[in-house]
């Protein structure tokens, strides 16, 4: 039976795991990550959970502990946040050329230096290119349902690629909701045992793993990697469909619409910010501006398709970006406008930068994101919220 | 009747409000490192590498240049810092997180290669920054948040001795365990803290200062019980006194 409670997104992530029951955690404590292993912890040592914790020395170990366990077939979990997530990228495309399906929380935060604790998505942004599937949610339910259909989604065998759950730091790990804990026995019938992929390694079957491969071999193992990374959409959507069957509830495929159908302008967004977006849109319908809204909910792979049909006839797009390529623009910007490009959308973009370091993104920052869109002024590229002109 | 000064702020020391908990040990220490860079005159030579834990903000407290590491890589920042300036008083200040978990790697090297640097170890058993998870230090059976029943050492592994393991080493010349749970410890805690400043200006070598510290908050004991427990139960694992004088001859 589900029950509810009034969980933070950490509690929920930490959740999501336990009813998923992963043989191995595997983590080294960071803020805002570390309510999740701290409550992981204590299932596992109060005996709630059958998993090995594994007390790593750095993110570094946990990485690659993770690698060793999932290599041995196992469902293996790690949570980890921004120097954190960092510390841990030499890993990671080890892991995801390995084809390994370890899920990850990463608790969203900034990188220093200078020193930050609070959220953006820097830290993403930085590991976009490792080879995991990166996911953002918008709440906490999402966050932990998004656990359970991960392992799903990593696990499938024509997929067999780890998945990043991004959690935006504190305005979602440490901010407390009302949230549908769904009963084990319906997570065990919706997410069974792991099975055995035919690459891992079990005690019937030897092998050596994470082999080399030279020029004669390397590229073909790449665009292998690359092009199962695509065989995630049709799958999400199908697991969420599923999901759905199982637990009433539906977080939709790649990418999601709000009241995007007939907008003039629309912003898109990835993350907690969604939720004051959504907000600001009722407001400005209200007023009789087309107003409308895209969430990302996957960067990788990048759902070109979609973002490109939920755009559909809007004059103008502004990207939500709580990131900066130095010396460029925000990547989510840079990754939109390509596909946008590439789809023929003919109408102007904007990239609003906001947030870095743990800045607030106001309602009212919003509206003026989409006065811009509306009238169509500015530079392409805007700051939000700054304290000082620089 | 005449007014004699009998004790003054050191000039090291920042007039500032402190950030850190009642009853924590990183405070006492700031104030000895303060008070021996004084008396040693090196305020305007030292260079002080932070690491990432509560005493991040040792640049607040410490009137001298600073420099705050990633976490864990402290020593291998201060070696880039001294080999550039050998004349600079170069000072590595780590909790047990910082020093013997992510930073065990850094920690073993910089002290192999015998750097001219002096290295304040702060082992308060815990990870006081992140809220008071399991460090390498944390003492068996000991309640942490990420050990809700206490450290299992059959799992997890005994606490780590840092001063008994670097003493394997060749290079270091001195490597001394002290601790703040009482003044007269305190005293001794200043000596060395003196010493290893005192061997990097003689150009000796790698000094090493283990000082066994308090976590009231995260232990959740009151400030009076945690130097208790650092005397009762930190105190007879770690033992105090010299690991190490002179560089040995190999
Ligand atoms: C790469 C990386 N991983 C994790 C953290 C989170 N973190 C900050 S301080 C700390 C441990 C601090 O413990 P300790 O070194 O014992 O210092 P104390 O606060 O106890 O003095 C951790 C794990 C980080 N900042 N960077
Ligand atoms: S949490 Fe612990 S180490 Fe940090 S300031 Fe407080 S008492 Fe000191
Ligand atoms: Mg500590």
């Amino acid at each position: 039976m589900s029950e509810f409670a009034f969980l933070n997104g950490n509690e929920a992530v930490a959740w999501g795991v336990r009813l998923s029951r992963p043989h191995v955690i595997a983590a080294y404590p960071i803020t805002p990550q570390t309510k999740a292993v701290e409550k992981l912890s204590s299932f596992v040592q109060n005996g709630e959970m059958d998993c090995k914790y594994l007390h790593v020395e750095s993110e570094h170990s946990a990485m690659a502990c993770s690698i060793g366990s999932s290599s041995v077939g196992a469902r293996t979990f790690t949570a980890t946040s921004s120097q954190g997530l960092l510390y841990m990228s030499e890993g990671l495309p080890y892991a995801s050329g390995a084809r390994l399906p370890i899920v990850m929380m990463n608790a969203n935060r900034s990188i220093a230096t200078p020193w930050n604790i609070y959220g953006d998505q820097m830290d993403a942004m930085h590991v976009l290119n490792s080879g995991w599937v990166q996911l953002f949610v918008e709440d906490a339910q999402e966050a932990l349902d998004m656990v359970i259909q991960s392992f799903k989604l990593a696990e499938n065998h024509d997929i067999l690629t780890p998945v990043m759950i991004n959690v935006d730091g504190f305005v979602l790990t440490h901010t407390y909701e009302k949230v549908e804990i769904p009963g084990q026995e319906l997570v065990d019938s919706f997410l069974p045992a792991i099975e055995k992929a035919p690459h891992l390694m079990n005690d019937q079957d030897p092998m050596s793993l994470c082999i080399s491969a030279g020029n004669q071999h390397y590229m073909e193992f790449k665009i292998k990697q690359h092009r199962d990374m695509f065989k995630v959409f049709e799958q999400l959507e199908s697991i969420d469909r599923d999901f759905e069957k199982s637990f009433g509830r539906s977080h939709g495929g790649a990418a999601a619409g709000y009241r995007n159908e007939d907008a003039d302008v629309i912003l898109v967004t990835t993350g907690s910010v969604t939720g004051t977006a959504r907000v600001v849109v009722d407001s400005l319908r209200e007023q009789g501006i087309k107003a409308g809204l895209v969430k990302l909910r996957l960067l990788r792979p990048f759902p070109s398709d979609d973002l490109f049909e939920l755009i559909g006839k809007a004059g103008a797009v502004g990207i939500l970006d709580k990131n900066i390529s130095f010396g460029f623009e925000g990547t989510v910007y840079t990754n939109v406008n390509s596909s946008l490009l590439q789809k023929g959308y003919r109408g102007r973009t904007f990239n609003f930068i906001a947030g870095l370091g743990g800045r607030d993104i106001t309602k009212e920052n919003i509206e003026e994101m989409f006065s811009a869109l509306l009238e169509q002024k500015g530079e392409t590229v805007q700051y939000f919220n700054m304290g000082c002109a620089l | 009747m005449s007014e004699e000064l009998i004790y003054t702020r050191p000039e090291s020391l920042r007039e500032r409000k402190t950030h850190y908990c009642p009853g924590c040990g990183h405070g006492i220490v700031h104030k000895l490192l303060a008070e021996v860079m004084d008396e040693l005159g090196i305020r305007e030579e030292t260079i002080i590498i932070a690491p990432v834990g509560c005493s991040v903000l040792i640049y607040d407290y410490i009137n001298a240049d600073g420099i705050e590491a990633a976490h864990g890589r402290a020593p291998a920042v201060a070696t880039g810092v001294k080999r550039v300036h050998p004349d600079k008083i170069v000072i590595s200040y780590q909790g047990d997180g910082d020093l013997l978990a992510i930073g065990t790697g850094e920690t073993i090297h910089a002290a192999n290669r015998g750097e001219n640097i002096s290295v304040i170890f702060v082992n308060n058993a815990i990870y006081g920054m992140t809220g008071g998870q399991m460090a390498p230090t944390t003492m068996s059976d000991q309640i942490t948040k990420t050990t809700p029943y206490g450290r299992n050492v059959q799992d997890v592994g005994y606490p780590i001795r840092a001063c008994e393991m670097l003493n394997t080493l060749a290079a270091p010349v001195y490597i001394e365990r002290t601790s703040i749970h009482d003044v007269k410890n305190i005293r001794k805690t200043k000596k060395a803290i003196k010493k290893a400043l005192q061997n990097q200006m003689d150009g000796k070598g790698y000094s090493f200062v283990e000082v066994l510290s308090t976590c009231p908050t995260n232990w959740g004991v009151a400030p009076v019980k945690a130097a208790k427990w650092v005397e009762t139960a930190m105190v007879p694992y770690y033992p105090l006194g010299v690991f190490r004088e002179e560089k040995e001859t190999v």
